[in-house]
């Protein structure tokens, strides 16, 4: 059960830092990421390939997922005119496919379906197999610690409000003299680099990964996080990652409880009860758990004023 | 004496229809230009235009001396041009001051590099800016709302919303598009004041698209009058008034 925790814990910083990138993506700056798992899995292959095929350390990995994961993001941002909307969307979408389809049939890159092993952890060598798992949990959450941090301070000076009037109507601040296409292209390509990056750490966190690793279903839960939340507000994006990972890792404990139903059931049931969370969230409580505050609460306490009188 | 705007032979077509058809004007440091003239003009397209929010498909701009023809529209913010909307653009979601916060220029905290590696620098711009915006805020009487999303002001508000952030982006040419429809009268008072203030104590050159005849008597030392693309009569508002073809096409409507 203690070890079970610390798989769920380990995970739900995963999912956290995918959430928190998209937020910056999708919550702050209004960029529709349909592709979070083409960026997330092509770190994780970059960073499995640098240090079990070139045997490069865990650090040289991640850096490596970063750096492609930044690459990619920029080819997907100048690839998708301009980055307005629906088109950037429907890029986005269609490159998390192929990269998926890539893993899948370059085998002698990726060794295909049947997984790609990966040795090198983020850990000291000799720990017993509990402190190791504590430790690549800490490494995790560290890592989840310093995205929450740049985020929040992202979101929270000058630069992260223009990245929230790009995203309430470009034009505006096009006219006010801010190159709305720059914003875009760093707000895209930094949230793109940390997705890359969270790929790192979950390769050398699982061991073995496989195509099936960075589908569909995981894009799924990263949105489910930023929307359940409350988009654009960072701390908001913790608590959804949290709600969204526990409600789906809790699932897993209604198996015995409905005998009835096969394996596969069951792991469809997780499905449509997330799904049924997220409309209901929806229509009671679209703004998410934690809103995003239209004014910066360092200005705004010097002048909160009764409205009334 | 440089003038401020200059258009020469702008032209725009959409699917065919010349919707500003070879238009040429100019716009003199320090001068008000009333832009009118009957609804479909092309008075808000010339406006897209000198903002670079459209392209020309033939013709020249020059602001401030510089060629300004296809540039986008945050070049020529830069070269010290700014606009409103015929329809307000609040942006919702940001607070009243917020939105004019945003409108400062040069500001270190709005780049990437300054807002992480220099948070002093960041913290004591942003301080100046408040203070700036609050002043601004406090001249278009919005200083109450300051803590509102913009979304909740009205639809007059929204306009004088758009004005501050004007001012607040220390342009020299402002392009103000039917600034007064939908606002209060008083407010429109307080506007027509506020534009002849800025004009002579700041040196602001002003752009006005208006179907408030009084307003553009009251403020324009010229006035442009335009129909079906083209430039109809240009002058004084008394010369102008005067034209037999403006008389028909537009004024005589209104009086």
């Amino acid at each position: 059960m203690d070890s079970y925790l610390v798989a769920i814990l380990t995970v739900a910083g995963i999912y956290l830092i995918l959430a928190l990138a998209l937020n910056l993506q999708f919550g702050l700056t209004g960029l529709i990421n349909f592709g979070v798992v083409g960026f997330y899995g092509l770190g994780a292959y970059a960073s499995g390939i640098a240090t079990e095929t070139f045997h490069a350390p865990f650090l040289a990995g991640l850096l490596a997922a970063l750096i492609i994961g930044a690459i990619a993001g920029a080819l997907v941002a100048l690839l998708s005119l301009r980055l307005s909307g629906d088109f950037l969307a429907i890029v986005t979408l269609g490159f998390a496919e192929t990269i998926r389809l890539v893993f899948n049939n370059e085998d002698w890159l990726t060794h295909g379906p049947s997984g790609f092993i990966i040795v090198t952890r983020p850990v000291i060598a000799g720990l017993s197999r509990t402190a190791t798992s504590w430790m690549v949990l800490g490494v995790i959450l560290l890592a989840a610690l310093l995205v929450l941090l740049l985020m929040m301070r992202l979101a929270d000076t000058p630069y992260g409000r223009v990245l929230r009037a790009v995203r309430e109507d470009d034009l505006v601040p096009a006219t006010l003299g801010k190159n709305i296409f720059m914003y875009r292209l760093q707000a895209f390509v930094l949230g793109s680099a940390i997705m890359a990056g969270t790929g790192s750490l979950y390769a050398h966190y699982v061991q073995t990964i496989t195509p099936d690793n960075f589908t569909t279903p995981v894009a799924i839960l990263v949105w489910m996080s930023v929307i359940v939340g409350g988009a654009g507000n960072m701390k908001g994006t913790v608590l959804g990652a949290l709600a969204v990972v526990f409600i789906y890792e809790g699932t897993r404990f209604i198996g015995p409880w409905l005998t009835m139903l096969d394996a596969e059931q069951i792991s469809a049931l997780r499905f449509i009860i997330i799904g049924v969370a997220l409309i209901l969230m929806i229509r009671f409580r679209p703004e998410g758990l934690l809103p995003e505050a239209y004014q910066r609460p360092a200005e705004a306490a010097s002048r909160i004023t009764p409205s009334k009188g | 004496m440089t003038p401020r705007l200059m258009a020469d032979g702008l032209t725009k077509r959409f699917s065919g229809t010349t919707v500003v058809d070879n238009v040429s004007f100019y716009v003199d440091p320090g001068q008000i230009v009333g832009l009118t003239g009957p609804n479909g003009a092309g008075k808000t397209t010339l406006f897209n235009l000198l903002s670079g929010v459209l392209k020309p498909d033939a013709g020249t701009l020059t602001v401030n001396g510089v060629d300004a023809t296809n540039l986008p529209p945050y070049r020529l913010a830069r070269l010290g041009l700014v606009r409103t909307f015929q329809l307000a653009r609040e942006l919702d979601r940001l607070s009243v001051l917020e939105n004019v916060q945003l409108a400062a220029r040069n500001n270190v905290g709005e780049s990437l590099t300054g807002a992480l590696f220099r948070p002093a620098a960041t913290r004591q711009a942003e301080q100046a800016i408040t203070q700036r915006a609050r002043e601004v805020l406090s001249l278009v009487s919005l200083s109450a709302h300051e803590s509102k999303p913009a979304a909740a002001l009205s639809g007059g508000q929204k306009k004088l919303l758009e004005l501050a952030r004007c001012l607040m982006a220390e342009a020299d040419i402002i392009l103000l598009d039917e600034i007064a429809a939908g606002v209060a009268p008083h407010l429109v008072e307080e506007i027509a004041v506020l534009i002849r203030r800025l004009n002579r104590e700041h040196g602001k050159t002003f752009v006005i698209i208006e179907h408030n005849i009084g307003f553009i008597r009251n403020l324009a030392s010229r006035v442009v009058v335009m129909a079906s693309g083209k430039v109809l009569a240009e002058g004084s508002f008394d010369h102008v008034a005067a034209d037999p073809a403006v008389v028909a096409s537009y004024l005589g409507q209104a009086a």
